[in-house]
């Protein structure tokens, strides 16, 4: 129904229908609910009952700020009960040019609510001509999980760790930020690092002895690697690089320069090297 | 007792063309050409911020004269069918073809059912892997949409300014040499006794989408940039005298259209009254089906 409504069918004269033209909206959200509800994550009717185990669940999420901006990195397990669901799912990703989104909980409703948060934005930026401002994105955010609540109630939880570079910050030094978020759809702004998942606990004890403010960016790479090896060393949950399949964190960065991908090569050089150190030391 | 005029449905939709081309034609003008690296939109304008070109979606620009606040909601229109397209089915879905195709609908049903048509003339852009798959389409007032060979003049005095393009344009040029051929082309009109005038880049809005970029490809030049661009597209002037001899050109190679010489001949009085006019002619000749329409004046 909702697609032969916006292929242009609906309207008898076949001009696009009202949704399309009314004027005032920049957000793609709120216009999905009016054009295309059944579109929408959390317009879903879902039977009654606790469907936890049905679906894989991603893990552990890093996210560090850094001289000049932030590092982003996740681990690339995704599990289903005791199984090993899919060992090189990706769940760090770009938001934006400047923002970085990663997700932890029901891995489909994450990844779903990654690609509808990255259309929000660039929607908001192509309607209005200007970037929303980073506050003003986390608060997109928040409202797309605390629209999740009835499906997180009864299994299907997602939590997203946010964070970018703040185009407005008048000191570089302060301008990566780092957002955290409840089931509920509560917004929570974090200095210095942060984590998320089920390793999450472990990576976070890594990084409170480990960082400290304005280290420079090659260095809090290798800490958020650090870090993921310590959540899947204590989690099962979580898995460490995989060096027999060249399967490594997925390392992002967000600075001046805008988000960055680290390569396979440069991750793998990363991880081998911490892999190394643990040789000798296993704790670090 | 209300007394009903008749008015045949020939001279309602008579009107409403005449009334829509004048206003279009009124205003300043935007080119839209193919080179080497991608597509280019070069549009005069007197806002940094109220924008005739923009994005649409990965590989699809905009760009529009007439009035500001039809085009605009257009404008808002695309993005959110792109976006939507996009989102349900896949990035690389989202087409010109099908956007332009929505367009024309729109348009066509607003020019047949409302009272007033939208005056607006819009390009809905496309850039394609090499300079042969690039896709512009010119969608008017009516509802009426061409696919234009590589090039294409909106606004005031269209033809007059796509004549020069006609014979310049060429799809292996480079980024300054189309900046350089749309500049000459938009300054070729409205000057005092027909000449050439000088349009400053605080006055042009100009943006790109860049063949090579992977994901986005839509980008604005401006500032030192634009600046940069527009130094190095000057030394290329061989596109000026082209442009110079355009106009002179233009009447000679015109027997086919004979509101061009008067175009020319009355290049100083109000574009309003002469433009109308120059606008005729694509109009009446490219649709052949609608060509008892627009061509009956």
């Amino acid at each position: 129904m909702a697609s032969a409504k916006w292929a242009g069918q609906f309207e008898p004269s076949g001009r696009l229908p009202a949704a399309f033209t009314t004027p005032g909206g920049s957000s793609f959200t709120e216009f999905l609910s009016v054009a295309a509800p059944d579109l929408l994550p959390g317009r879903r009717p879902l039977p009654p009952g606790l469907v936890a185990d049905l679906a894989p669940h991603g893990t552990t999420i890093v996210a560090i700020t850094c001289a000049g901006g932030v590092v982003m990195a996740g681990d690339r397990r995704a599990t289903m009960g005791n199984l090993i669901a899919n060992r090189d799912i990706e769940k760090v990703h770009r938001a934006d040019e400047y923002s970085l989104v990663g997700i932890a909980g029901t891995a489909g409703v994450g990844i779903e609510m990654i690609k509808l948060f990255q259309v929000e934005l660039q929607h908001y930026e192509k309607i209005e001509g200007d970037m929303l401002s980073i506050d003003g994105k986390a608060n997109r955010l928040a409202t797309m999980i605390r629209n999740n609540l009835g499906a997180a109630l009864q299994g299907l939880a997602v939590v997203p760790l946010f964070a970018g570079f703040d185009l407005d910050a008048t000191d570089p030094a302060t301008a990566g930020r780092i957002f955290s978020f409840d089931v509920a759809g509560g917004m929570y702004e974090e200095t210095g690092y942060d984590a998320i998942g089920s390793g999450s606990l472990f990576a976070k004890s890594a990084l409170k002895k480990r960082w400290r403010p304005g280290l420079p960016v090659d260095e809090v790479v290798r800490l958020a690697v650090e870090s993921l090896y310590d959540a899947a060393d204590d989690d099962t949950a979580t898995g460490g690089p995989d060096l027999t399949r060249r399967i490594y964190p997925v390392v992002m960065t967000g600075t001046a320069e805008g988000t960055r991908r680290l390569t396979d090569e440069e991750a793998g050089t990363v991880s081998e090297a911490v892999v190394a150190a643990r040789m000798a030391n296993p704790g670090g | 007792m209300a007394m009903q005029f008749y008015a045949s449905p020939e001279q309602i939709m008579r009107d409403r063309s005449e009334f829509a081309r004048k206003n279009i034609a009124r205003g300043r003008g935007v080119v839209v050409l193919t080179y080497e690296g991608g597509v280019l939109f070069v549009a005069e304008t007197v806002s940094s911020t109220l924008h005739k070109v923009s994005e649409i979606y990965d590989r699809i620009g905009f760009a529009a004269v007439g009035r500001y606040n039809e085009f605009e909601n257009l404008r808002a229109a695309g993005v959110r069918m792109a976006d939507l397209r996009g989102y349900s089915y896949d990035r690389r879905d989202v087409t010109g073809r099908a956007l332009a195709n929505a367009y024309a609908q729109t348009l066509g049903a607003i020019f047949g059912e409302q009272g007033k048509p939208f005056e607006v003339e819009i390009c809905v852009a496309e850039v394609g892997r090499t300079p042969e798959r690039d896709e512009l389409y010119r969608l008017t007032y009516d509802g009426s949409v061409q696919d234009e060979p590589g090039f294409l003049a909106m606004g005031g005095q269209a033809e007059a300014m796509a004549s020069g393009l006609r014979t310049a344009h060429r799809a292996d040029r480079s980024r300054a040499e189309a900046l350089g051929l749309a500049v000459s082309a938009l300054s070729s009109v409205g000057g005092e006794g027909g000449q050439p005038r000088t349009i400053g880049a605080r006055n042009l809005e100009v943006a790109v989408l860049d063949r090579k970029r992977p994901g986005r490809t839509f980008r604005r030049l401006t500032g030192a940039a634009l600046e940069q661009l527009l130094a190095q597209a000057a030394p290329a002037a061989p596109s000026a005298p082209d442009r110079a001899a355009a106009p002179d050109a233009a009447p000679a190679g015109a027997g086919d259209s004979t509101p061009q010489p008067t175009d020319s001949g009355t290049a100083d009085a109000p574009d309003a009254a002469s433009a109308p006019t120059a606008a005729d002619p694509p109009t009446a000749a490219d649709p052949p089906g609608d060509a008892d329409r627009p061509a009956g004046d």
